[in-house]
């Protein structure tokens, strides 16, 4: 974020970013071999058959099969081989790798919360170690908002009531710039943040210099108690409901018949929209808590139950990135 | 056929053969309603020209000085629905559409004239009630009215926008209807369809997506509407609808929509380029077919406006492969009249000038276009400043240019007026390099990182808006030259002759301007379109 008065090309802090410039780069080259042509002849022409020029303009040809054919596959050919480099990149910056570390993003009109494993919490501030893979697992409180950080050459928007990811792996450290970059209202132009990278040590030093007693988890637990889930769900309950033991990533059979697997997705949906997807053998007893709980509410009490141990159908943690469970793409 | 309508010569034209303005406002003649389009669209084009010119001059200085944030946002809203629906839409098709299509397969008029006039009242008076209701309301969703940001959370009078919008889509429907039974229906004896100028050929591409596709915003518009007064759920997720769902319905239509706005001035070129070179097309039926071929793809890509909008990876794959190919019958086109060239007997008018902005801009504009289809690249630059520049090239640079373009070459037919070549020189060179001033360092901007939409910026993005705004003077001088001097040739101006360009075409030969019925006799063709002499160093035999 330096001030310099002319910039024409972006800072780049991640192999990623360095790998988009090249792509531009090419594409450009390539495309320059199919206009320059066009340009010039245009040109050339103009001024060679101006009317009244003496020149040979015998044999006019009216068409061309083999010509046409050139200049259509030639172009296509050509840009079909950057087109399989560039959804190679496009899969690689959709796929975060499962040891990434996870950050929280919530976004709302007009700010950016993020929050770390270790609980700590910022606010258009984002501090991530340089070399490290970092998957944020983001959504909107309101409406749709678009984290985009033009150093690492990617973005994404969040949505609300759906989780969405971004993972990046920053090279250099430093501070940089972030926007957001879908239109989201009147000061749509203000919800800016810093993208803050550091060595491993002064990230570690950052985190326990930031004032975090508990971690995301444990901050859940306090919320379990205080919204009254514990009164149902706890061991001690009165009320017949499952426990929440081991349900992470379990599939989980439901009254309709079907099953779904117990991620994020379905956690979420559980507490703010019990009764969409009721348990087979309970009663549609537990309460909405959509106008008590906020998304960040929900990410607490997620990483809580989370810690509540996981269960066996498959790994979702590390598995739901790379194949995203049908929830992520349908409402 | 060489010869020109005798029988036009003795008729009175369309415009001296009745006075006042009930026969103009309430006319059937296919021409007098392209008139009453022009005009309109001409107002509509310096309405959303006004709001531009607000959003360029707010931008020079980094701070949010000049308005406030919603006042922004409202300029560039009221900017985008008006030029995109109110001037863009029905600009090619509505005014020239109207005016040649009948005379160009030598017919007497279109083939619904009232419907016609009709479609003209929807424009006019849908348009008046938006724009009533963008000023009084202050509506600030940008042109996209993207949910649950339109439905939930934007004050305003949103649902009165998208009535009127609602209403001037119908407008464009009918004008669609109408051109595709015109041409069905109509053409005169012996117009096969491989006769026909390809500008036919263009516009019936164009009518067949207004057709299909106008009715997808209608129906989404009236869902967004739904949901704003009744709350009932279909996009706003708190209702249990789904945000990405408008996306989709949105770009179902506006990715075709984009193609009713370039492909009627793809059309206006060829008939310039051939004009101008005094030959045939280079490959006549390349060009035409590619326009159907523009219809058809440009219905499978709208996915490639959801890179990053949460929408599944191999559909994102699957439509950057689809964005590709919609980019070749384009580029069909484009060497294709640079073929013409080749061999031909050039005239270099003020008309063929604005055919070489067309062709530089729309080469730019579609080159960037595969940039964005490009995935991961497209993740970067995807709302930002990048997108803005690519679209402007096109829709601006480049479907304007085709405008101006027809508008010089055909004037002398609508008015019989000839106006001064020169200033219209000038005003194409200043308005190729104010158009490039403008949006090229757009697409700089959008690579470091500059987002849409934003009414502050960070500093170091400074010197390219500057760059940027001193480009919008210039181009705004370039666009309003041609108001002066065209006003001026229908009083001043030299008689124009039958035809003063040299031109193959039926619209050459009638008078100019035409009778009420264009032809006295329906003319027979035993010619094909661009009939050229084969060697034509010395005017037509
Ligand atoms: C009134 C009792 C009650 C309260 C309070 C309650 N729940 Fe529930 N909960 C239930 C019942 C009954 C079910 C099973 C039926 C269903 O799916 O709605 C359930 C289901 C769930 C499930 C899905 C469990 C599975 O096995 O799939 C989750 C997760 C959950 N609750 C979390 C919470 C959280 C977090 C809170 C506190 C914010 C909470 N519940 C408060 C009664 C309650
Ligand atoms: C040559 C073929 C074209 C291709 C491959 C192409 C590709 C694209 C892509 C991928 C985007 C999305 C960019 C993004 O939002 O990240 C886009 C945006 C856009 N394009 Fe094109 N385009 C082409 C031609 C056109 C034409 C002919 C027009 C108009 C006449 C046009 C108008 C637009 C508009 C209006 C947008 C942005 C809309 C918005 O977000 O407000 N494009 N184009
Ligand atoms: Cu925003
Ligand atoms: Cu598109």
């Amino acid at each position: 974020m330096d001030d310099e008065f002319l910039r024409l090309w972006p800072q780049a802090a991640s192999d990623h970013a360095h790998a988009i410039d090249w792509l531009i780069w090419s594409f450009t080259g390539m495309m320059a071999i199919f206009v320059v042509p066009v340009f010039v002849l245009t040109i050339l022409f103009a001024i060679r058959y101006r009317k009244g020029t003496r020149v040979s303009r015998d044999h006019r040809p009216r068409g061309s099969m083999k010509v046409e054919m050139t200049w259509i596959v030639l172009p296509f050919i050509g840009s079909m081989i950057i087109y399989l480099v560039s959804a190679r990149l496009y899969y690689e910056v959709k796929t975060p790798p499962a040891d990434a570390m996870v950050i929280q993003v919530v976004a709302k009109q007009w700010m950016w919360k993020f929050q770390h494993p270790g609980g700590q919490r910022e606010i258009n501030t984002l501090h991530v170690p340089v070399g490290r893979p970092v998957r944020l697992n983001m959504i909107s409180q309101d409406v749709i908002h678009s984290l985009y950080f033009p150093a690492l050459r990617i973005k994404q928007d969040l949505l609300p009531g759906r989780y969405t990811a971004l993972w990046f792996s920053a090279t250099e450290t430093g501070r940089y710039e972030a926007f957001c970059a879908e239109y989201c209202g009147t000061d749509h132009s203000k919800m800016l943040a810093t993208l803050i990278v550091q060595s491993p040590q002064e990230y570690q030093r950052w985190l326990s210099q930031s004032g975090a007693s508990e971690s995301l988890a444990e901050q859940g637990e306090v919320l379990f108690r205080q919204f009254g889930c514990s009164g149902c769900h706890g061991p001690a309950a009165v009320a017949k409901a499952p426990t929440l033991e081991g349900l992470y990533g379990r599939r989980v059979a439901l009254h309709d018949g079907t099953s779904v697997i117990a991620d994020q997705a379905y956690i979420r949906d559980s507490i703010l929209l019990p009764h969409k997807q009721l348990v087979a053998g309970y009663e549609p007893i537990m309460p909405s808590f959509s106008n008590v709980i906020d998304e960040e509410g929900v990410l607490r009490l997620t990483a809580y139950i989370q810690s509540l141990g996981e269960g066996e159908q498959g790994e979702p943690h590390a598995d739901s990135p790379r194949n995203p469970p049908p929830e992520e793409t349908a409402p | 056929m060489s010869q020109k309508n005798p029988a036009a010569d003795r008729a009175p034209s369309y415009l001296a053969d009745e006075h006042g303005l009930r026969t103009w406002l309430l006319t059937t003649d296919h021409k007098r309603i392209a008139i009453l389009y022009l005009i309109s669209v001409t107002a509509f084009f310096f309405l959303g020209s006004l709001a531009a010119s607000l959003v360029r001059i707010e931008l020079v200085t980094p701070e949010g000085d000049l308005l406030s944030p919603d006042g922004y946002n409202r300029a560039f809203t009221l900017h985008g629905v008006v030029m995109v629906w109110f001037f863009l839409i029905p600009s090619i098709p509505a005014v020239f559409g109207n005016f040649l299509i009948p005379i160009m397969i030598g017919a007497r008029d279109m083939a619904f004239p009232k419907l016609n006039l009709f479609s003209w009242y929807l424009l006019v008076g849908g348009g008046s009630f938006t724009l009533y209701a963008l000023l009084a309301g202050g509506v600030a969703t940008g042109w996209t009215f993207y949910t649950p940001l339109s439905t939930m959370f934007s004050n305003g009078h949103v649902v009165a926008v998208i009535l009127g919008v609602f209403i001037v889509g119908f407008s464009s429907i009918l004008t669609g209807l109408n051109i595709i039974v015109t041409i069905h229906r109509l053409r005169a004896p012996g117009m096969t369809w491989f006769r026909m100028p390809l500008f036919c050929w263009s516009l019936y591409a164009t009518s067949v997506i207004l057709v299909l596709a106008t009715p997808v915003l209608a129906i989404t518009l009236l869902l967004v509407a739904a949901e704003h007064l009744f709350g009932i759920g279909v996009f706003d997720p708190r209702l249990g609808g789904d945000p990405l769902l408008f996306q989709h319905l949105f770009w179902f239509y506006s990715h075709p929509a984009v193609y009713i706005m370039i492909l009627p001035a793809m059309g206006v070129m060829s008939e310039l380029v051939t004009a101008a070179a005094h030959k045939r097309i280079f490959g006549y039926s390349f060009v035409a077919y590619s326009s159907l071929a523009i219809a058809v793809i440009g219905f499978m890509v709208w996915g490639h406006h959801m890179f990053v909008a949460g929408q599944s990876m191999y559909a994102s794959m699957v439509f950057s492969l689809l964005s590709f190919l919609v980019a070749i019958p384009s580029a069909i086109k484009v060497y294709n009249w640079t073929a013409t060239l080749y061999k031909s007997n050039l005239t270099i008018d003020a008309h063929f000038l604005y055919a070489l902005t067309f062709i530089g801009l729309f080469v730019i504009g579609g080159i960037t276009g595969l940039f964005l289809a490009l995935l991961a690249a497209d993740v970067h630059v995807h709302d930002t400043y990048f997108v803005v520049a690519h679209f402007h090239y096109i829709m601006v640079g480049a479907a304007v240019a085709g405008f101006f373009g027809g508008l010089h070459f055909w004037w002398p037919k609508m008015t019989g007026r000839m106006y001064s070549q020169l200033w219209g020189k000038i005003a194409a060179v200043m308005i190729f390099c104010g158009f490039n001033l403008t949006f090229f360092p757009q697409f700089l901007l959008g690579y470091l990182g500059m987002p849409r939409r934003y009414h502050s910026y960070p500093e170091d993005f400074q010197f390219l808006h500057v760059l940027s705004s001193t480009g919008a003077a210039v181009l705004a001088v370039g666009y309003v030259m041609p108001f002066f001097y065209l006003l001026w040739s229908l009083r001043y101006g030299p008689q124009a002759e039958d035809d003063p360009w040299d031109a193959a075409g039926l619209e050459w030969r009638t008078s100019s301007p035409p009778p009420t019925h264009n032809f006295l006799e329906t003319p027979i063709v035993d010619f094909d379109a661009y009939e050229y002499p084969p060697e034509a160093t010395h005017g037509r035999s």
